[in-house]
């Protein structure tokens, strides 16, 4: 198991070295760099300042080449933890991230949870009675989750609940209590906001995950030892839950390693939607002003976070199930 | 006598002893058509298409064209009966004008329906200007306003006052193409690297698999965020759509590659590929003549489920504004037009027209493809 793990964290570092690269690559496409469109906008207001634009690009070392930029980020960040600075702030780009990269996994984490929760009951469901009505229900609904985007039920959800429910939507909290510290009743202003992203990312997770935990009991359901567990006596619901969902459960953890890059990228959609204060319309921002170490940062950290993750499903589904060889 | 007789028999034999022998892609053909669902999503599918096709044609008005007196018109219905002109009703398809009216109190305009201007409806009306299937220049509409100079919006119009209606039958052509080139272009990445992942094995297996564990360990949506953020403003559409086009299919090539990876592996210990390689055959037609057509079936499946994966991806990323750019008409910058609250509340059309339409044609698609690929292997069970 040691072994195992170590020989996954050390494949982990040519993939995160590989990301880090293309980031990097990436948000050095656009032709020009925040500096120009800076010197455009103080040009507009007829200051003559080439020479504080020229002293930033020295600062900054924007005009060197691709590889030195590069390696004088890495080396900030592995040396010094310094991802660099977000032009459009003014501020370290560790200021302005942190808060939001938290949310992100917070309401990704959650979702998470809520497809487990959702899939699994309505899972065996479908799958012990095959073809019944509630069979074809939980299909359709899961077909149609597939069908829309976050963004578009995001936005049906927003409209359906400020018509018909009044409620203020967007952000994670109700406007008066932005600027106030956590007291109870933000806590659960919060949970009246929250739920709304975790099920709109969630729905085209929860509708995979529901149809492969379906197949899966299908597949264990008519096995001998079912019959033979039948054949002594068994409760129903006993022999269900000992025997053939232990086995259908382990898609439920080794599907961590996809559904959690998935969930963090319809997260980031829905958040431009709703406007939550995640990673999202940070994102999004930076991308389209290039506050290139900003965007780069942001995607960086979301995809180590990720990759991280996906490592400890690994590990995870090797410690649960026993049949998995370390290889 | 006899001859005759023989001959009867000859005939009752026929007709129990040789069944018509169906060949594989008949035996899908009856397998799938079982799948009702999916069976009808290929009628909804061919239409959709075919509206992509004759989007002119089918378009009441000009997408582009802007209208100063009907910012945010509503939908406009189509009534049957008409009063005729000796006061009895009679049939004629009709939709009243519209009537701005301005709210003091609000400080808005609304429109209402104005019974006494009649709009006259008709098939095959003449209208703008365009060229049929960009061959054949003509004026004929499918359904429209008799008079040209009318304007109705059945499905509302936009804050330009562009008729929502046209805009989503020409935004057709930009969303289903763009899930036709991405899959092909994913179908030639995916299936040549597959293949020779699979076909060849080794250190060239193990490359391709790590670089597509490394493609499905990242969250796409950064990333392809920070691609599609790099396409300039000022490129001409085209380049812009082809450049889309790519990103999004990059999303797709990686499932398709382990299928036909996983393919190739259980097919190449098969006897008929032995047989065929100790006949002389070389790898590739080994490849080209006994592989590909016996997962065929697999790959058409497989391509089916990831033309709405890239709708979704083009719709989304265009959603938020850094995908396809306005001058170009797609779903996804339809919906653009509905981003904040505010305008769905008081505009629900630009929600509800582009997005059921999304909606309807990826469900579509999803069901197809999840047809074809119970289909795909008729001799299972």
């Amino acid at each position: 198991m040691g072994g195992f793990i170590l020989r996954r964290v050390l494949y982990m570092i040519p993939t995160v070295l590989l990301v880090s690269i293309v980031t990097f690559v990436i948000i050095q496409l656009p032709p020009g760099d925040y500096l120009d469109s800076l010197a455009a906008e103080l040009g507009e207001s007829g200051v003559d300042n080439t020479a504080v634009v020229e002293q930033l690009r020295e600062q900054y070392g924007l005009g060197q080449p691709m590889y030195l930029q590069y390696w004088k980020w890495m080396t900030g960040i592995l040396l010094e933890g310094d991802f660099g600075i977000s032009f459009e702030k003014n501020l370290p780009v560790t200021d302005v991230i942190w808060d939001r990269l938290g949310w992100t996994f917070a309401i990704s984490l959650m979702t998470l949870f809520f497809i487990w929760a959702v899939a699994l009951p309505i899972g065996i469901y479908s799958a012990v009675r095959k073809y019944s009505m509630g069979d074809y229900v939980a299909t359709f609904i899961g077909f149609i989750g597939l069908a829309v985007p976050n963004f578009l039920l995001a936005l049906v959800m927003m409209y359906v609940s400020f018509r018909y429910f009044g409620q203020s939507v967007g952000g994670l909290v109700s406007p008066e209590y932005l600027d106030q510290p956590w007291s109870w009743p933000k806590f659960v202003d919060l949970l009246k906001h929250i739920w709304m992203p975790i099920f709109v990312v969630g729905t085209s997770g929860a509708a995979a995950l529901i149809r492969i935990m379906r197949a899966n009991l299908l597949d264990e359901l008519y096995r001998p030892y079912v019959v033979t567990a039948r054949a002594k006596g068994m409760s129903e619901f006993q022999l269900l839950m000992r025997y053939p969902v232990r086995v259908a459960l382990n898609p439920f953890i080794s599907t961590i390693g996809w559904i959690l890059p998935t969930l963090v990228s319809g997260e980031i959609i829905v958040a431009v939607v709703m406007n939550l204060p995640t990673t999202g319309p940070l994102l999004l921002r930076a991308l389209l002003v290039q506050d290139m170490y900003l965007a780069g940062s942001l995607i960086l950290i979301v995809s180590l976070l990720t990759v991280i993750g996906t490592l400890l499903s690994d590990v995870l589904l090797a410690w649960v199930d026993p049949r998995i060889r370390y290889q | 006598m006899t001859a005759i007789d023989t001959a009867a028999e000859d005939h009752a034999e026929t007709s129990v002893k040789a069944p018509v022998l169906l060949g594989p892609w008949a035996l899908m053909w009856r397998q799938f058509r079982r799948h009702r669902i999916a069976y009808l999503s290929l009628y909804i599918v061919g239409f959709v298409y075919l509206v992509a096709l004759f989007g002119e044609f089918l378009a009441p008005v000009n997408h582009l064209e802007t209208n100063t007196r009907a910012p945010f018109a509503p939908p406009q219905h189509v009534h049957f009966f008409a009063e005729g002109e000796d006061g009895g009703r009679e049939f004629g398809l009709h939709a009243y004008g519209l009537k701005m009216e301005i709210d003091r109190e609000a400080m808005r305009r609304h429109f209402v329906e104005d019974p006494e201007k009649i709009i006259p409806l008709g098939f095959f009306v003449r209208g703008h200007e365009y060229k049929l299937l960009w061959l054949f220049p003509t004026d004929r509409h499918f359904f429209g306003p008799k008079d040209p100079r009318d304007k109705v919006y059945f499905w509302g119009a936009d804050r330009l006052g562009r008729d929502i209606l046209s805009r989503i039958i020409m935004g057709t052509r930009i969303s289903m193409s763009i899930g036709l080139v991405g899959v092909a272009v994913s179908l030639i990445v995916g299936v040549s690297l597959g293949g020779i992942s699979g076909y060849y094995g080794g250190w060239v297996d193990n490359a391709i698999q790590r670089l597509i564990e490394f493609l499905r360990s990242i969250p796409t949506i950064p990333l392809w965020m920070g691609l599609a953020a790099a396409i300039p403003l000022d490129w001409p559409p085209l380049r812009t759509y082809f450049v889309v086009t790519l990103i999004v299919s990059m999303i797709g090539w990686t499932t398709l590659a382990r299928e036909v990876r996983g393919k190739f592996l259980s097919l190449r210990r098969e006897d008929f590929v032995v047989a065929a390689r100790l006949d002389g055959l070389s790898d590739w037609e080994v490849i080209r003549k006994h592989l590909v057509p016996s997962f065929a079936s697999h790959i058409i499946a497989s391509l089916t489920l990831a033309v709405p994966l890239m709708i979704l991806a083009e719709t989304s990323l265009s959603f938020l504004g850094i995908g396809l750019q306005p001058p170009i008409v797609s779903w996804g910058t339809l919906l653009k037009e509905a981003q904040n609250i505010r305008t769905i509340v008081e505009a629900p059309w630009l929600l509800i027209g582009p997005g059921s339409v999304i909606v309807m044609t990826v469900l579509a698609l999803n069901f197809l493809g999840d047809g074809l690929r119970d289909a795909a292997d008729p001799y299972a069970h």
